[in-house]
């Protein structure tokens, strides 16, 4: 596999406002991204010379790429839909810019929507669809507290130790997204309130679990040669990992259950082609998929940021809220920005777009001169991963 | 020659008050307990149950057919001794004949299955039946009837009990009886049923087989006569010459009457406490009747231990309400529309019939992982289709992981638990919903049994798959 380091760069995004938008359809979620990301990169849509699109269940499986042709009227160019769970949106730009890489097209958009507020069900409904009997009443939830069941047990947490850290990461996220406009949720919770809230599955209560959003997120991206002839402060790929694993973990024998192979694979393939060796350090920013608080904690061990077992001494310490020394979720992350599947990947990382470019637009939760940044998600669980590390400036 | 060589015997794990029955309609009790089968239970999964219990230690290889008896099969067409067959592994080149419409099914079984047996036809037949009848709201049917099952292997040599003699005889009247569109068991005045109907057939059918065989009352040592109620049993008892002391407990206080397979599940019981030489004698009615005696031989002590009845009986947990039986029994209807995003296929439940009904995991011949479900390239080594197929359903496990899941479950089930097993057995992994347990109880480390349900009801069909739950060793624990 080459390095496609310093080879691209996003010169433009957009993100809508997050929530349950029920007064708005998905052409209109489109159109809201789409239409920020021409303007932040100057551009009209009859610069766009392919799309790469990412939606999971909008509005029902088979709309192909029409979905943004639709919306846009974005006629006679390549829109490619791509499907890969909650690391869609991910995986939908980084095949935008291997498609630059290429040298085939100079400007692509790629662009996630989900709107979920249609199904007339609050969450997202159980079994996938693989398998008759396999997956029966098998949930999202229910599918990562089997993670945080096995994390207790396997590192001696109590069930309340355990409960207590996941929910600092809860309360941490609820405050940044308290802090971000276009979030789905705007309030301040504490420790007590999410242990005392209704239990989802347990051992995760209703505080452990992200929302379920409509929502739409847009970036366009150009050769990192061309890149300063659409902005001064054009945002560099550094890096991408992709790791896919087995859609049914659960009967993989020797399976963990507190550690994910993807995302070790994922994190660890994208720090070798951004040059980074000790990520604790070398991160200004995160934005990882916290679908579930577990997740994250998860993901702190496997992605390096914290030794294996020992997360709970950096959630303790503060190490991962804004002002740490290496914020995580800085715009409330899938717990409170919302979590529109397919979008996502690209959500997340407009915030590292615009941390890195200076721009938070709440001063208020501006990281102190950021450098690099990574965005991350994961879908499953625990089948596939999918990172992308971005700099402010070459080299 | 031929006999039993073993049995085995299925009793659901809730049992309900039956004061709480009465409470619910404001009426007297009958007293003690009924058991109630498990919203995933129907009368196909307590069948596959006992036949469990019953072939554990017996060579399959032997058995040429299976009969499942039953009033209240899951379909009304399609065959269920084919699926049972199916989910406790026989070879498909057997016969298999579901025995139904009738409280005498299951004796007609067992009839059948003698005869099959003693003309040289088969060597081995397996008869399972199982009941779970329902009745009218507010009778006494809803108090009395219970959930169970039982099975027993027939076979030509070494029997634990031989058959000595049998008769028959059939009765036309319309006592108890169900039309196509019936929910519920209809039945004519009790009086006329139970005096003319039940008790003057057993009385026929007994009393001429005693007189065939040139035996007395007190030549037997134990009467297996099921009947509906306590006070009926008790007369046919004193009206056949028979000692209190020779009536196999007829189950109605701890379990209930369960319909075709009560005789079966009698017999097993009495089998349990049997010793060489006893004879039994097995009496049972449904528009007629049929009698067995058996002589019970030395073989029964080298009988393997299995659940039986005994094992069941203090196995148990209280289902606290009448509203959960009506939900259990599928009488109340539940929000419909849930978005359970399954896929109901025949043909890929067909298509996958080894590690869906078979519980067949592939143990890899190169590097020996174990793994569930069939895997045609392993999990390790990845060498293609380089396995055996292990059979994991009648093996045990751990819990490894779990959750308690508020989300997955059916409106008047919110509730699922949902486990990831590690299997005693090459520490193969099962990801199945657990049942038959109190949520409170489940942690990691819990030992667990591998159990067949219905999981859910799609493209019109039931959908069956394992689920575990907790070995437990009696001792009457209480949700």
């Amino acid at each position: 596999m080459r390095s496609i380091k310093d080879k691209v760069a996003i010169v433009g995004m957009g993100c809508s406002k997050f929530g349950e938008r029920w007064d708005v359809g998905l052409n209109d979620l489109v159109i809201e991204a789409a239409y920020e990301a021409y303007e932040d990169a100057g551009i009209g849509p009859e610069e766009i010379q392919a799309c790469y699109l990412g939606t999971v269940c909008a509005p029902l499986i088979g709309v192909g790429g029409t979905v943004v042709a639709d919306a846009l009227k974005l006629r006679d160019i390549p829109i490619i839909r791509n499907e890969n769970w909650c690391a869609t949106g991910h995986i939908a730009m980084i095949e935008a810019f291997l498609a630059v890489v290429s040298g085939v097209f100079d400007v692509v958009m790629a662009i996630g929507v989900e709107k979920l507020k249609d199904t007339g069900y609050p969450g997202l409904g159980t079994g996938r669809g693989m398998h008759p009997v396999y997956e029966a009443r098998r949930t999202s939830p229910g599918s990562f507290a089997m993670i945080a069941t096995r994390y207790f047990e396997r590192y001696g947490l109590s069930i309340d130790e355990g409960r207590e850290t996941l929910a600092k990461i809860a309360v941490k996220n609820h405050h940044n997204g308290s802090l971000c406009p276009k979030a789905h949720f705007h309030n301040e919770i504490t420790v007590e309130q999410a242990l005392k809230a209704p239990i989802i599955a347990w051992p995760l209560g209703l505080f452990d679990c992200c929302g379920n959003s409509d929502g739409s997120a847009a970036a366009i991206i150009t050769k990192a040669d061309l890149a300063k002839g659409f902005r001064d402060d054009p945002i560099y790929v550094k890096g991408f990992g992709i790791s896919m694993d087995s859609m049914l973990p659960h009967f993989r024998p020797g399976f963990e259950w507190t550690s994910f192979n993807s995302l070790v694979v994922s994190s660890r393939k994208a720090y070798e082609m951004a040059g980074i060796t000790n990520p604790r350090e070398e991160l200004d920013i995160a934005e990882v998929h916290d679908c579930f608080t577990i997740t994250e904690l998860a993901i702190y061990e496997d992605f390096g940021f914290s030794p294996r077992g020992k997360a709970k001494k950096d959630i303790d310490s503060g190490f991962f809220e804004l002002g740490g020394g290496l914020p995580v979720n800085t715009d409330g992350g899938l717990k409170c920005f919302g979590h529109p599947v397919g979008a996502s990947g690209i959500r997340m990382t407009y915030e590292v777009y615009k941390q890195l470019q200076g721009k938070a637009e709440n001063p208020e939760r501006q990281v102190k001169n950021p450098r690099r940044g990574l965005s991350h998600t994961f879908g499953g669980p625990p089948q596939l991963s999918a990172v992308a590390i971005f700099g402010n400036e070459k080299g | 020659m031929s006999g039993i060589i073993s049995y085995g015997a299925y009793v659901p794990i809730f049992r309900l008050s039956r004061d709480i029955v009465a409470k619910a309609w404001g009426r007297g009790s009958l007293g003690g307990e009924r058991s109630v089968a498990n919203n995933d239970e129907d009368t196909a999964t307590m069948a596959v149950a006992a036949g469990f219990d019953c072939l554990k230690g017996m060579d399959r290889k032997e058995i040429d057919g299976v009969f499942f008896a039953s009033t209240t099969s899951p379909y009304k067409e399609k065959q269920s001794s084919s699926l049972i067959a199916t989910v406790l592994d026989l070879d498909m080149e057997i016969t298999t004949v579901d025995y139904a419409n009738s409280l005498r099914a299951g004796t007609s079984a067992m009839m059948m299955a003698h005869h099959s047996v003693r003309s040289g036809s088969a060597r081995k037949i397996l008869v399972a039946a199982a009941d779970s009848r329902l009745a009218y709201p507010r009778s006494d049917f809803e108090q009395s009837f219970g959930d169970g099952a039982a099975a027993l292997l027939f076979g030509d040599s070494r029997p634990i009990a031989a058959v000595e003699a049998v008769h028959s005889m059939t009765n036309e009247m319309m006592d108890v009886w169900r039309n196509p569109e019936d929910t519920f068991v209809r039945s004519w005045e009790g009086r006329w049923i139970l005096g003319e109907g039940y008790s003057a057939t057993i009385e026929k059918v007994v009393t001429r087989i005693l007189e065939k065989e040139s035996l007395r009352p007190q030549d037997i040592q134990k009467a297996v006569i099921p009947a509906p109620d306590a006070r009926t049993h008790r007369n046919i008892i004193r009206r056949l010459g028979f000692r209190p002391g020779q009536a196999q407990d007829p189950l109605i206080a701890t379990v209930g009457y369960c319909g075709a397979a009560q005789p079966l599940m009698m017999l097993v019981a009495a089998l349990e406490e049997a010793s060489p030489g006893d004879r039994i004698l097995v009496a049972a009615y449904g528009d007629g009747a049929d009698v067995f005696i058996f002589q019970v031989t030395e073989e029964i002590k080298q009988l393997e231990e299995r659940k039986g009845i005994k094992g069941h009986i203090n196995v148990r947990l209280d289902l606290p309400s009448y509203e959960r039986y009506l939900s259990y029994r599928g009488l109340v209807e539940t929000v419909p529309g849930e978005p359970f995003r399954l896929f109901p296929s025949a043909t890929a439940y067909w298509r996958d019939i080894d590690p869906i009904l078979r519980c067949y995991g592939s143990k890899c011949l190169e590097c020996g992982t174990l793994t569930y479900p069939l895997q045609r390239v392993c999990y390790k080594c990845r060498s293609k289709d380089n396995y055996e197929k292990v059979r994991l359903s009648d093996k045990t496990g751990k819990v490894f992981t779990f959750t308690l899941d508020t989300l997955a479950g059916r409106s008047d089930d919110p509730l699922v638990v949902q486990t990831v097993v590690e299997m005693d057995e090459g520490s193969a992994r099962i990801y199945c919903m657990m049942t038959d347990c109190i949520p409170s109880e489940v942690r990691v480390g819990l030992p667990v049994e591998l159990t067949f349900r219905r999981i859910y009801e799609g493209g019109g069909f039931h959908n069956y798959f394992w689920k575990c739950r907790p070995i437990r060793d009696g001792g009457g624990q209480n949700a």
